[in-house]
């Protein structure tokens, strides 16, 4: 467990709708199910590229995006699928993708790296580290000057916040007021390198006040802590009190991408790390409730299980791009 | 119709877009700053007073800005950004070639960033980091595009296209044609003025122009040198040496079909380019005339450009480094000879 400690505000379980409750297992289970099927596919060698996946922060992406609206924005990394996933994107246009498919979310043009779709409020992933932060910054500087209510959800790692975009961008978003989310999830790991040998002050949600504006550090492992902490954010954020800062914490269960082994992640880190795993716990949350059993969770699981593994029939067959397509969309 | 220098007639053309379209703005450094510059160059000056809500003077911050520009331009804005000095676009590359450029290819063709970038560029007695020829390091980006302007009639035109355009247009300008009178006139500038005409005008961003017509010889140049050839062109005709002088003015694409007509007519051709020789513009440009017009070539194609090293700040050595017009003319008297 990270030596930092997340703000305290316990959320109460029974505020909440039944269905909705039942609809956030069904994302954070979806956001499991795809990335054990991704890596499968990958080991069993039949889908191409590299990938970097979200195996135990699932809460983080689940937990913002429902705070968000449909036409809100977010941005994203080379670690996008989850978000991805809960901001709406369908694993049948995100498999077709992974299998650089004519039929996926980018026309097989991005990537994992990549996806993204403007109609669900997702820009292309952008896998130079911090390089979304600036963005972010920018797209809500236009839904200001257009005077909408939209705002913008910027993912990043923890690895981001030593770039100088993070700096600038932060620090634009600050001085015009902007409505932007900054999400940084603190998995304690960029690539290889731990927090600790890179970050003298390892809380990054201090870094706010330098700025001038709020931050905050969540339990990024508590579904409900970060889908509270988000809500709260998103309304400063439209009420014209943003930007907002959330650290969530959480770990990365599986390498920083194919075939890394993690031997840089200490046996007790781990360990410590797995027993707090943001599904079970949620799990274990939903099941306090009188209303709901493990037979409602059972139900979830099967259809998250035939929408996935239906999903990756299908992309098996995606047609893939002809070789013309190469030349097409360099220019609008 | 009046006569205006670059700075004014870009001036006018953003005013006008800005006055047409509420989408579009100004993002960069040291503008709409009350009794400031209007941009290192006047170029905005004023606009704050008639779009206080569209002149947005940034941090100096350049990756920043500019990300925040391509964000908004995502989003469907259609920012005009401001650099200062074309020098500081490495701090900017990042976003410009790895986002702005790419960002339409890979979502599929699910995104569009109309952005235009102005960028001044040349040697003005500022030393090695205030003084390249940046147009070399972006022609080869796929998804951008890249135009040179070398007088005002071509910069109001040419801005206006460049705002209606729904890619990244990258515009280059030179520090030493914006104006010859005034408060920002410099040391060696050229006369780049034109006779404006009141009615709404465009310049397309893909068309080189023939300035000057020839038979004996083709001198490609661009910004400056487009008129330091011509220079050159009316010494030559004193020789009885009739060169025909075309300004490339579309850097990225090459407009091979104004340009190729004249190669096939003279035979002979000599690229003037401003910054190193090496790994410049006109390295492309003579390697894709020798692949679509290599028969017609009378002798080998001439590049006049400056030498491999950095911009130097001596009046003495700067006039050393940037190729002149008497440079260019004993080129083309060494090629016909």
């Amino acid at each position: 467990m990270s030596a930092q400690s997340p703000g305290s505000r316990e959320p109460q379980l029974a505020n909440y709708d039944r269905d909705f409750l039942l609809k956030l297992y069904a994302q954070i289970l979806l956001i499991r199910r795809f990335e054990e099927q991704v890596k499968f596919l990958f080991l069993e060698g039949t889908m191409p590229g590299t990938i970097h996946q979200c195996h135990g922060q699932e809460a983080t992406a689940v937990g913002v995006c429902t705070a968000l609206n449909k036409d809100d924005f977010i941005t994203s990394t080379f670690r996008g699928h989850g978000h991805a996933l809960a901001k709406g994107l369908t694993p049948r246009e995100m498999l077709d993708e992974l299998f650089g498919a004519a039929t996926g979310c980018c026309k097989g043009k991005g990537g994992s790296m990549h996806m993204g779709n403007m109609e669900k409020g997702m820009i292309p992933g952008i896998a130079i580290v911090a390089g979304g932060i600036p963005l972010a910054a920018g797209m809500a500087l236009a839904f200001k000057m257009r005077k909408t209510s939209q705002v913008v959800a910027c993912f990043f790692g923890d690895g981001a916040v030593a770039e100088g975009a993070f700096h600038e961008g932060l620090n634009m978003a600050a001085i015009w007021n902007l409505p932007v989310l900054f999400v940084c999830e603190n998995n304690l790991y960029g690539a290889s390198t731990r927090i600790d040998k890179v970050m003298k002050n390892i809380k990054i949600s201090d870094r706010a006040a330098g700025y001038g504006f709020r931050g905050e550090t969540v339990d990024g492992n508590d579904l409900l802590a970060v889908y509270e902490a988000a809500r709260r954010a998103v309304g400063e954020c439209r009420a014209g009190h943003g930007p907002v800062l959330l650290e969530l914490l959480t770990y990365r269960r599986t390498g920083h991408s194919r075939r890394d082994a993690c031997h840089y992640q200490s046996r007790d880190e781990r360990d410590a790390w797995f027993s707090n795993d943001p599904i079970e716990r949620f799990v274990q949350t939903l099941l306090t409730r009188s209303d709901i059993a493990q037979i409602d969770l059972d139900r979830v699981e099967a259809q998250v299980d035939h929408e996935v593994s239906d999903a990756v029939q299908q992309a098996r067959r995606a047609p893939q791009p002809a070789t013309n397509d190469l030349l097409r969309d360099v220019y609008a | 119709m009046k006569r205006q220098g670059i700075a004014e007639s870009l001036r006018d053309a953003i005013a006008e877009e800005m006055e047409r379209d509420s989408t579009v703005f100004c993002i960069g450094e040291d503008i709409a700053v009350p009794g400031g510059w209007g941009g290192a160059f006047t170029v905005t000056l004023g606009l704050e007073d008639r779009f206080p809500d569209r002149m947005i003077n940034t941090p100096i911050a350049e990756l920043g800005f500019f990300g925040v520009a391509i964000g908004a331009a995502l989003m469907g804005m259609r920012p005009i950004v401001d650099v200062q000095y074309g020098d500081f676009l490495f701090l900017a590359s990042d976003q410009i070639v790895n986002n702005a450029a790419k960002m339409r290819y890979m979502s599929g063709g699910d995104c569009k960033v109309p952005l235009v970038v102005r960028v001044p560029v040349g040697a003005t007695g500022r030393g090695s980091q205030h003084a390249q020829n940046m147009e070399r390091y972006f022609i080869g980006v796929p998804g951008l595009k890249a135009v040179a302007v070398s007088n005002a009639y071509d910069a109001k035109g040419i801005l206006k296209s460049a705002v209606r355009d729904d890619n990244p247009v990258m515009i280059f300008e030179h520090k030493l044609l914006y104006g010859s009178k005034g408060a920002r006139a410099e040391s060696g500038a050229v006369d780049a003025t034109s006779d404006i005409p009141e009615e709404e005008f465009t310049v397309p961003l893909d068309k080189a122009v023939i300035r000057r017509e020839g038979s004996d010889v083709t001198i490609l140049s661009w910004l400056l040198m487009a008129h330091f050839s011509m220079f050159a062109a009316k010494t030559l005709a004193g020789d009885s040496i009739h060169a025909e002088v075309i300004d490339v003015r579309s850097l990225s694409p090459i407009d091979y079909e104004t340009i190729g007509p004249s190669v096939q007519k003279t035979g002979h051709v000599v690229i003037v380019e401003e910054g190193p020789k090496t790994g410049g513009v006109s390295a492309e440009i003579a390697a894709g005339l020798l692949e679509r017009f290599g028969e017609y070539l009378q002798a080998p194609i001439l590049r006049v450009a400056s030498p491999d090293v950095p911009v130097p700040f001596s009046p003495v050595l700067e006039n050393a480094y940037r190729p002149d017009s008497r440079r260019i003319a004993e080129a083309v008297r060494g090629l016909l000879s």
